[in-house]
């Protein structure tokens, strides 16, 4: 407090003792702000120190275009709406890219998106860290070409964030997860269109997520919900999935190795891995050539002793599920073969056990119509033992647990 | 109070009397401007600025290992202003006072084997601490070496040089914009420093006494105790293995690899500090790599550093594989072989 009075005191003298010359404290000229950023000369550099120099709360308005980028761009001003011309108007375009791991990193708070689209970035295509309260709205995150091991890992990737809002984001070619939402609380995907990715959309050790009315088709696997070890955030519970499209998600897996998802078996609707209290009702599943819904533990070895690999508190309820489960892929593969090739909607692991733990129940609960298929594979713990499987048809006993609340989101106007 | 009133007045009015002069001190009213300046000459930091030769309590140092950023040179200084003084920490970034600046000039030379000759300046990165925390600003160099620019937005530099082992190399070279500062520089919600810590600074600096010892006698900081901690020199190879790769990764890569850090979603955190082996990378999965893994499954595969993704990621010189994401755009490969020793001397795991 002393300094700054002292501050303050050496300003104004300094005022008195100005040398004759001018104090030199003018912006060099730059875009206007505000407005819409300038295509004279360097687009890229006019963009990027419009987002460096923007007032808290302003509008950086993007041209329409098709604009190559060579370095990923960055957003570290709260309260800023970076809006573009439409998500086929203006087009970002990384495929020249030579810096940064993403498109586009937002780090500040309050920040909306739309109306634009991020083209076959060499990383991520637009993340957002410790940025609260962002809105993704009428974007598309895309990655040209078929499906490609070469793609960047996820399309739209907000991380460690509080409110977060996905509202009508199209994202396609993701090599890791289409929209992918990490260690995070309070979210909400929906309105979205996720196809041929590896994993559509994919909710990660976070808490309270709605996923609604989204659609996705063409990918490995349609929608995630993974809890991970051996990181800041585990324990991930609560989400919502409903009213959703989960068809057709038959493409290969080509996410390198390493990565949780490389695991996902090609074909599956919707996997809850390692989480607690999750609602899955009221989607359509059709078409998912491995299982509609998948229920697995996490099937590595880890030290973190706080973490429960366990899928727990499930509700599966009135959701519609026709074809599939009739071409299994990956870890299923070999397991639909010994049981004559079908496999049902529903597939649970049957773990409820891990090298230093267990959980007394699972509480799955099946409330879907008499017609829908369901098989615990009885694997009883990982390491996968083929001599120790037990299937069984048999729905699980559960008690039913209480749907979490609806998300409600303060930047969300309804 | 009255005392360092007029104190700074005078130091003020001396500001004016010419950029070349000896006797120059710092601007303190440009340094704690709400603006940044246009120029670097503004803040007064040198006496003589083409040859860097630096203003009135603007002092030289170095860092016993420095960050790898294509070869670049570093010159830097630090100015603390007044009668200030930073307060010494054993682990952390010392506490310095607000209107100090840290000064890092990246230079060039034709042939890097013989530095000296031709050298020349492309950018100086400020890091001030202005009233409400620290701010990075880039400037970038004419080509007379005689004033740098503010640039925000950062600049991509094409150069061409001979690599200190005699390769010649064509790179372009990416001034950082002022968010990528502070990308590396962050820490939560603050910004701060990342090289003034007491173990990079214990040693004879280019002011040729050690440098903790010199800043406590010019009255730069308080605190220092008799036998302040030094971490390991990375090219010292009289040194273990384990504790050059392990001082290496500290200053490379820990500024985003830590709890609070650009990285820290990661859960790989690589502090000279960390002692969980899982956080330092044995026996852990990538997170959100993507095919920055190369197909390989573990951070640290003991024992196999062809099968360990800390090593790809160093290996590559590509957006959204290479490692770090900023700052460089060749491969260090003195760091990369060191790294790659150490792992290859830890016990492979059954």
């Amino acid at each position: 407090m002393k300094w700054t009075i002292l501050g303050s005191a050496c300003l104004s003298m300094a005022i008195l003792a100005s040398c004759g010359q001018p104090a030199s404290t003018d912006a060099a000229a730059g875009p206007d702000i505000g407005g819409l950023v300038s295509t004279e000369g360097d687009f890229a550099t006019n963009l990027q120190t419009a987002l460096i120099e923007a007032e808290p709360g302003s509008t950086v308005q993007l041209p329409e275009g098709h604009f190559h980028l060579e370095t990923g761009l960055s957003l570290d001003v709260h309260g800023v709406t970076l809006m573009g011309a439409g998500e086929d108007k203006t087009i970002l375009d990384f495929a020249g890219q030579t810096g940064a791991g993403e498109g586009l990193l937002v780090t500040s708070d309050g920040v909306t998106l739309t109306g634009f689209a991020i083209r076959d970035t060499k990383g991520d295509g637009i993340k957002s860290k410790g940025a609260d309260r962002i809105t993704y709205r009428d974007l598309t995150v895309e990655w040209s070409g078929d499906p490609d091991e070469t793609n960047g890992a996820y399309g739209v990737y907000p991380v460690e964030s509080q409110d977060v809002l996905i509202d009508n984001v199209t994202v396609r070619g993701a090599s890791d997860a289409g929209i992918y939402v990490g260690q995070s609380n309070n979210i909400i995907v929906r309105n979205s269109l996720a196809e041929f990715n590896v994993a559509g959309i994919e909710i990660e050790n976070s808490m309270h997520a709605d996923v609604y009315g989204n659609t996705a088709r063409y990918n490995t696997g349609g929608i995630l919900v993974f809890d991970l070890p051996d990181l800041p955030q585990t324990g991930g519970h609560s989400t919502r999935i409903f009213d959703n499209e989960i068809v057709d998600n038959n493409t290969r897996n080509f996410a390198p190795a390493g990565n949780i998802v490389a695991g996902v078996p090609s074909g599956t609707g919707v996997i809850i891995m390692a989480n607690r209290n999750v609602h899955v009702f009221s989607n359509t599943f059709s078409n998912n050539r491995s299982a509609h819904v998948l229920l697995t533990a996490y099937p590595e070895p880890f030290s973190d002793e706080a973490y429960n690999p366990i899928p727990r508190d499930v509700v599966l309820s009135g959701n519609s599920y026709s074809g599939g489960g009739d071409d299994a892929q990956g870890m299923l593969q070999p397991i639909a073969a010994a049981i004559g090739g079908q496999l049902p909607a529903i597939v649970a692991d049957g773990v409820a056990t891990w090298e230093t733990g267990s959980v007394p129940t699972t509480n799955i609960s099946v409330q879907e119509d008499g017609s829908v298929g369901f098989l615990d594979l009885g694997i009883g713990k990982y390491p996968l033992d083929p001599a120790s499987i037990a299937p069984s048809k048999q729905r699980p006993t559960a008690m039913p647990v209480e749907q979490p609340a609806a998300v409600v989101l303060p930047q969300d106007e309804g | 109070m009255i005392a360092r009133f007029v104190l700074a007045a005078l130091l003020l009015v001396s500001a004016c009397s010419g950029r070349t002069d000896e006797a120059a001190t710092p601007s303190l009213e440009t340094i704690l401007s709400g603006t940044p300046a246009p120029a670097l000459s503004d803040y007064g930091l040198f006496a003589d600025q083409a040859r860097a030769q630096p203003a009135k309590g603007v002092v030289a140092y170095d860092l016993v290992n420095p960050l790898f950023s294509d070869h670049a040179i570093k010159h830097r200084f630090v100015f603390v202003p007044g009668d200030q003084e930073a307060k010494y920490s054993a682990t952390d970034v010392f506490d310095f006072p607000v209107g100090t600046v840290l000064v890092k000039t990246f230079s060039f030379a034709p042939d890097m084997r013989a530095p000296e000759t031709g050298q020349y300046k492309v950018e100086t990165r400020l890091l001030i601490h202005k009233e409400d925390g620290w701010a990075a600003f880039p400037y970038v160099w004419n080509a007379a070496g005689t004033e740098a620019v503010y640039a925000p937005a950062g600049k991509h530099v094409d150069l061409d040089m001979i690599d200190p082992a005699g390769t010649p190399l064509s790179i372009r070279y990416a001034v950082p914009n002022k968010n990528q500062c502070k990308t590396c520089h962050q820490s939560g919600d603050a910004v701060l420093p990342i090289g003034p810590k007491a173990r990079n600074l214990n040693h004879e600096g280019p002011v040729g006494i050690n440098q903790l010892a010199d800043w406590q006698r010019r009255g730069m900081i308080d605190g220092v105790p008799a036998h302040p901690p030094i971490v390991p020199a990375v090219w010292d190879t009289r040194l273990p293995v384990e504790s050059r790769a392990r001082a290496y990764l500290d200053i490379n890569c820990a500024h985003c690899h830590k709890a609070d850090g650009s990285a820290s979603n990661s859960g790989l955190w690589l502090g000279w500090t960390e002692s969980d082996p899982v956080k330092i990378g044995l026996g852990k999965h990538p997170t959100a790599a993507g095919r920055g893994s190369g197909g390989r499954i573990m951070v640290v595969e003991p024992g196999q550093p062809d099968q360990s993704i800390l090593v790809f990621r160093m290996a590559s010189d590509e957006a959204g594989i290479a490692m770090p994401e900023l700052g460089r755009s060749v491969i260090d490969e003195d760091g990369l072989a060191l790294v790659r020793e150490w792992i290859g001397s830890l016990d492979v795991q059954e």
